[in-house]
């Protein structure tokens, strides 16, 4: 590293540990682990400014919180995985033996036989490890990708085939159809008029239709059928921009929610 | 002379008196206590009907484990008058004690018991509530719930299920006997070979990414199966890979896809577990470490292609950054946009699942594709005809077109 890189570090680390000091001697008030506090608080400051600084460009700083978030949060999952998964789920329903070794009461009726199934797949599972017996994981995996796809075939006819089909009937003149020359003698623009329903169930029925042409993939979209497609992805791309604004807010709420733990938390200028 | 059986005056205005007095006091009689101050114990219990023509039926197509009750409420469970507030649900249990098991607004006039067991004999009551007292319905007949082998009530999600299952099948078959089956062009599909290539002329890496979601989730699979076809043209132009995973299983299946790819390609000693890199699970530290290897890595071609969230934008944009052409792909509405605006190609959608089919030019996936076509095709026409029904049977009160309606309605219900 260069001269000037160990003098930036150095500063940094000073500055880290003034705003430690003075941010624990704020807090020296208000708790009684006023230090660990401190420096819990400062901590996740410079965490935050060193993933903000990528913005620039890729530095140390952020080398070093990207690695510290890696390492922490793999190690996080697979203690949880272990803990909540295999001791607290499986074990009980195993072994009672298993289940006081590790300390965890089973309860009555939890013994079930049909809990030894995963267990065999989890093992051929780790046969990849095996030199020789690595295509023996591929059973298991074959048995999770089949099931999967047996039951979400269930699951995404219903939500995305049948529900939709059913949520589109209905009536292009409203609900209170009385005849044309009443629709414009008594012509309401308000949201919950006739007008707004006639104009929503439209676009309902059109948006849904020149969208299933746009995915229907067996015919060239030429002539009235590429019109129509093209109608389904201006539909959809219009969604998109709605969703796109929609989204956008709702992440600028995060870094707003940054910015004041930021200005509040650890530097204490607003309130 | 007199009879004796007259009333003197006096008398008959003392009994006009006192029966005034008593029309007068009734409306408040029995509620003012003797200290003057007004109780609940002190106010008269207000009579209500009970409800009636209680009945207990066993649920049709469940495990047994849920009975139905239907009553008329209560004749004083009017609008306005208020006198009855609620009902309430009495459950016997194998001749034992009978216990409160829900209690029910006003105007309710039925309920499912959904904690019933096998074998075991039921009765119930209903009663009417009202500020002060329960008035009891009559008993139910026993009824031990029963469980039914098939559930009828999804007959028509199976005959769907069996259109579409059905079609995919017949074109699978076609497509086995050597009829080419057409599929338009998809723009960014057409742009994966193009991207491999630059890849490969650059000299730099690509990176794919599968998404964050295990491999539970449809779109991871379509995202790997594109892999397939991806990692097959890599081994054939000898260029690198990289693919960073945040699931264990995400990780195992891309090593066996590209490690296939290679075999296939005669290059097996080329492979290198480390093509496919496990992260972490945690979304945002993957999103970190992702971004770390964009810029470091520089490669020259990202792929994002399954189940996205939050990170999509961060990612595609980091690739924007660092001058990668990119195609993304996902079904995620709210990630679309994202990918739309920050990458050169997106599948949207249904169009991710149906690059696998296109790509490869296999006659199961190519008849899966046409398959579901054929139930688009149907929708289409059945939304027309749902479409049309429900207008004139709104506007013009047809009748034959309202019960349409209602027949397409049972048809594609979800239930």
């Amino acid at each position: 590293m260069k001269k000037t890189t160990y003098l930036l570090m150095a500063v940094i680390s000073a500055l880290f540990v003034l705003s430690w000091i003075l941010k624990a001697g704020s807090l020296s008030g208000e708790t009684d682990n006023y230090v660990i506090q401190g420096f819990l608080i400062t901590f996740s400051a410079f965490l935050t400014l060193s993933v903000l600084s990528f913005l620039y460009a890729d530095n140390p700083l952020y080398k070093f919180a990207e690695h510290l978030f890696v390492g922490v949060s793999a190690a996080f999952w697979m203690c949880m995985g272990f803990w909540t998964t295999i001791v607290q789920n499986l074990i009980p329903r195993l072994s009672d033996g298993l289940s006081s070794f590790f300390e965890v009461p089973p309860q009555p009726g939890d013994y079930n036989f049909f809990f030894f199934i995963p267990v065999i797949l989890g093992i051929l599972l780790l046969m990849r490890l095996s030199p020789k017996g690595g295509w023996i994981s591929r059973w298991p995996l074959a048995f999770i990708i089949g099931t999967t796809a047996g039951l979400n075939f269930v699951r995404y006819l219903r939500s995305d085939f049948i529900k939709q089909i059913s949520n589109t009937f209905v009536p292009l003149l409203g609900t209170e159809w009385q005849g044309i020359g009443h629709f414009f003698s008594n012509l309401d623009l308000s949201a919950s008029g006739q007008l707004v329903t006639m104009a929503a169930n439209w676009v309902i029925f059109l948006g849904v239709f020149c969208g299933l042409i746009y995915f229907y993939f067996s015919k060239e979209h030429k002539g009235a059928f590429g019109a129509a497609s093209k109608v389904g992805i201006w539909v959809l791309m219009l969604t998109f921009g709605a969703s796109f604004g929609y989204t956008v807010m709702g992440r600028i709420s995060l870094l707003v929610g940054r910015i004041t733990f930021l200005f509040r938390d650890w530097l204490e200028i607003i309130s | 002379m007199r009879s004796r059986s007259s009333i003197s005056p006096g008398w008959t205005l003392l009994l006009v008196t006192t029966l005034l007095v008593c029309i007068v006091a009734a409306p408040t009689f029995g509620q003012m206590p003797d200290d003057g101050v007004i109780t609940f114990e002190d106010t008269v219990q207000v009579m209500v009907a009970a409800p009636t023509s209680l009945i207990a039926t066993d649920h049709k197509y469940d495990d047994g484990e849920k009975i139905d009750l239907q009553w008329v409420p209560s004749i004083d469970d009017l609008p306005g008058i208020g006198t009855v507030v609620g009902y309430r649900i009495y459950r016997q249990d194998d001749g034992g004690v009978a216990e409160v098991i829900a209690n029910l607004p006003a105007k309710a006039n039925h309920y499912r018991d959904e904690n019933t067991e096998l074998g075991h004999t039921y009765i119930y009551s209903v009663a009417a509530l009202t500020d002060g007292a329960e008035f009891m319905s009559n008993l139910t007949e026993s009824i031990s719930p029963e469980r039914e082998w098939i559930d009828f009530s999804k007959r028509y999600l199976f005959l769907i299920a069996l259109l579409v299952g059905g079609a995919v099948i017949y074109f699978i078959e076609i497509a086995r006997r050597g009829k080419k089956l057409f599929v338009r062009k998809i723009a960014g599909l057409e742009a994966v070979d193009d991207a491999v290539g630059r890849a490969t002329e650059m000299g730099r890496p690509i990176l794919f990414i599968p998404g964050i979601q295990d491999m539970d989730d449809v779109q991871t699979l379509a995202g790997l199966t594109i892999l397939g076809r991806i990692s097959k043209t890599i081994a054939d132009y000898d260029t690198e890979i990289f693919m960073p995973v945040s699931r264990s299983l995400v990780m195992t299946a891309g090593r066996e896809i590209i490690k296939s790819s290679y075999q296939t390609a005669g290059r097996p000693e080329k492979y290198s577990d480390n093509m496919v890199t496990y992260i972490t699970d945690e979304q945002f530290g993957y999103v970190a470490a992702v971004d770390g290897i964009m810029v470091r890595e520089k490669p020259a071609t990202v792929f994002l292609l399954g189940a996205f969230f939050a990170e999509s934008l961060i990612l595609a944009e980091t690739g924007n950054y660092i001058g990668a052409i990119q195609i993304a792909g996902t079904a995620r509405p709210a990630q679309l946009p994202f990918f739309i605006a920050a990458c050169d190609f997106t599948l949207i959608g249904e169009e991710l699942f149906a690059a696998s089919a296109y790509l490869s030019e296999d006659p199961k996936a190519l008849g899966s594709l046409k398959g579901q076509d054929v139930g688009k095709a149907v929708a289409m026409v059945i939304i027309v005809v749902g479409v049309l029904a429900a207008t004139m049977g709104q506007a013009w009160d047809i009748s034959s077109m309202n019960s349409l309606v209602d027949i397409l309605k049972t048809i594609f219900s979800t239930s």
